[in-house]
């Protein structure tokens, strides 16, 4: 027992743990970076990321959202405002769809509840901005979003179908 | 008469330039390592390896807003970090870069280096109280009585390089480790003591408390900003270059080769490459170790480096009595 004491007395003196430290840290300068350069490189997204919404179109160019208001009732931030109305041949389409993006918590519950693939989270996560008035989206923007997106974000819905 | 003005105030820009060269390029170094030890890149956006890094740290700086508290002394304010800045640098006029390559070859090279480093707690104690606000006075006071601690068992350290040397000149004190560096002597262990010395002295991590951010928001310094911040930071810096130099010299031969064969290598570029060395570990033990608490730094500083740092100069003279000046 005295042994054991007057040992990690001996130890403490010469400062053997920090020695082991500082080797350890040694050891870790000539490791390879795990750093990625973000601008320049980013990492893998998953098809399910849920990132800047978008309002997407059926091929022919008509659009898909029908003013249902499953997205405005189900959004528990209430980021979501939708005026329904009718279009010239008679369809119900949304007069206005707005998402206060700095409410949007992206939960995505949203895009589960749209019976027609409407609205959707895509890919872009880089779209912070230098006022709050640009970050609350009207029907227009969200458009321009998903004609912008809508390569990738076809290929996400794909792959999701594929999986279920 | 006027040739010798000249010729000092070119000494002294030249120091000036190459001084504040390192000091901003040692940002950039403790970046570099720091981050490599945590296995990121470190800067390496502006400039190639990220070496234009400092520059545009400087030129922030600069154009960042000087912020004077409302119940600050405003002349102390501006006055202490530049008694930093400006004690940082005169201690290098003492400092041989190589054979006769130094601005004042004084007889009390050493004296002068402690008599500045001591003289630099009063820049802090002025900091702290003039910013008027509790987290700098805190702050100062830790620095000073932490400085004042260690500059004991640093002024005991320096008596047995002394008394290995024979002189209290920088330059003598160098050639005489011309047979071998105090390093590979009986002084080695005076070297360890003195290098855990320095990074209290420069409040260095692991010995940081001054500005310990998890309790004194940034200790001193919490109040300045701007360039007058930026001059506190570069004193810091530069006082770590200037402790790393104290070892290279005291310790590690200055500005010789470690080998005759090595020695058509300039001893400027010797001198540069063992200070290097030295800022590494000031880096590596960053890099590596947690801060002490309080009581520990005191406990350490009085009840171990102070009586093992007299025990040794009873040694050093012992053995000088025996077998004389240098090494062997």
């Amino acid at each position: 027992m005295a042994w054991d004491r007057a040992l990690y007395r001996i130890k403490y003196i010469l400062g053997l743990d920090m020695i082991a430290g500082l080797w350890i840290t040694l050891r870790y300068v000539f490791k390879k970076p795990v750093t990625l350069n973000y601008p320049y490189e980013k990492g893998p997204l998953s098809p399910r990321f849920r990132g800047e919404h978008a309002l997407r179109r059926y091929p022919d160019g008509t659009e898909r959202c029908i003013a249902c208001k499953l997205c405005e009732a189900v959004c528990p931030a209430l980021a979501i405002t939708i005026a329904a109305g009718q279009a010239d041949n008679g369809a119900r389409v949304a007069l206005r769809y707005d998402i206060d993006m700095t409410k949007c918590i992206n939960c995505g519950l949203c895009q589960e509840v749209c019976p027609v693939e409407a609205i959707v989270e895509g890919p872009n996560f880089e779209y912070a901005t230098w006022s709050h008035e640009e970050l609350i989206y009207d029907k227009a923007r969200l458009l321009a979003n998903g004609e912008r997106w809508e390569s990738l974000l076809a290929a996400d819905l794909a792959a999701e179908r594929k999986n279920a | 008469m006027l040739w010798d003005i000249f010729w000092i105030l070119a000494g002294v820009a030249c120091i000036i330039a190459v001084v504040l060269g390192a000091t901003s390029y040692l940002t950039w170094y403790e970046r570099k390592v720091l981050g490599l030890i945590q296995v990121r890149k470190g800067p390496n956006i502006v400039g190639p390896f990220g070496l234009l890094q400092p520059v545009a740290d400087g030129i922030k700086v600069l154009c960042k807003e000087t912020i004077f508290p409302a119940r600050a002394h405003v002349p102390l304010f501006i006055f202490a970090p530049v008694l930093t800045f400006f004690l940082a640098l005169a201690s290098w006029a003492v400092v041989p870069f190589d054979k006769g390559l130094v601005l004042a070859d004084i007889n009390v090279g050493v004296l002068y280096i402690l008599a500045l480093s001591s003289l630099s707690v009063y820049a802090l104690i002025i900091a702290g109280w003039a910013s008027n606000a509790k987290y700098p006075f805190l702050g100062a006071l830790r620095a000073a009585a932490q400085m004042i601690s260690y500059e004991v068992s640093i002024g005991l350290i320096f008596v047995c390089v002394l008394l290995f040397a024979g002189s209290l000149n920088l330059s003598r004190i160098v050639e005489a480790q011309k047979d071998g560096w105090f390093v590979f002597s009986l002084l080695f262990p005076m070297m360890i003591l003195f290098f855990v010395a320095a990074l209290a002295e420069t409040n260095r991590s692991p010995f940081d408390l001054p500005e310990g951010e998890s309790e004194l928001v940034g200790g001193f310094n919490t109040e300045y900003s701007s360039m007058i911040f930026a001059m506190f930071f570069l004193g810091e810096y530069a006082n770590m270059i200037l402790v790393s130099a104290m070892i290279s010299i005291l310790f590690l031969g200055g500005w010789l080769a470690p080998f005759e064969g090595l020695s058509f290598i300039p001893g400027f570029v010797w001198f540069a490459a063992k200070i290097a060395l030295c800022l590494f570990v000031f880096l590596w033990v960053r890099g590596t170790l947690p801060r002490y608490r309080y009581d520990q730094l005191m406990r350490i500083g009085w009840k171990f480096f102070l009586p093992v740092s007299l025990f040794w100069v009873v040694i050093s003279a012992t053995w000088v009595l025996w077998r004389g000046y240098g090494v062997g």
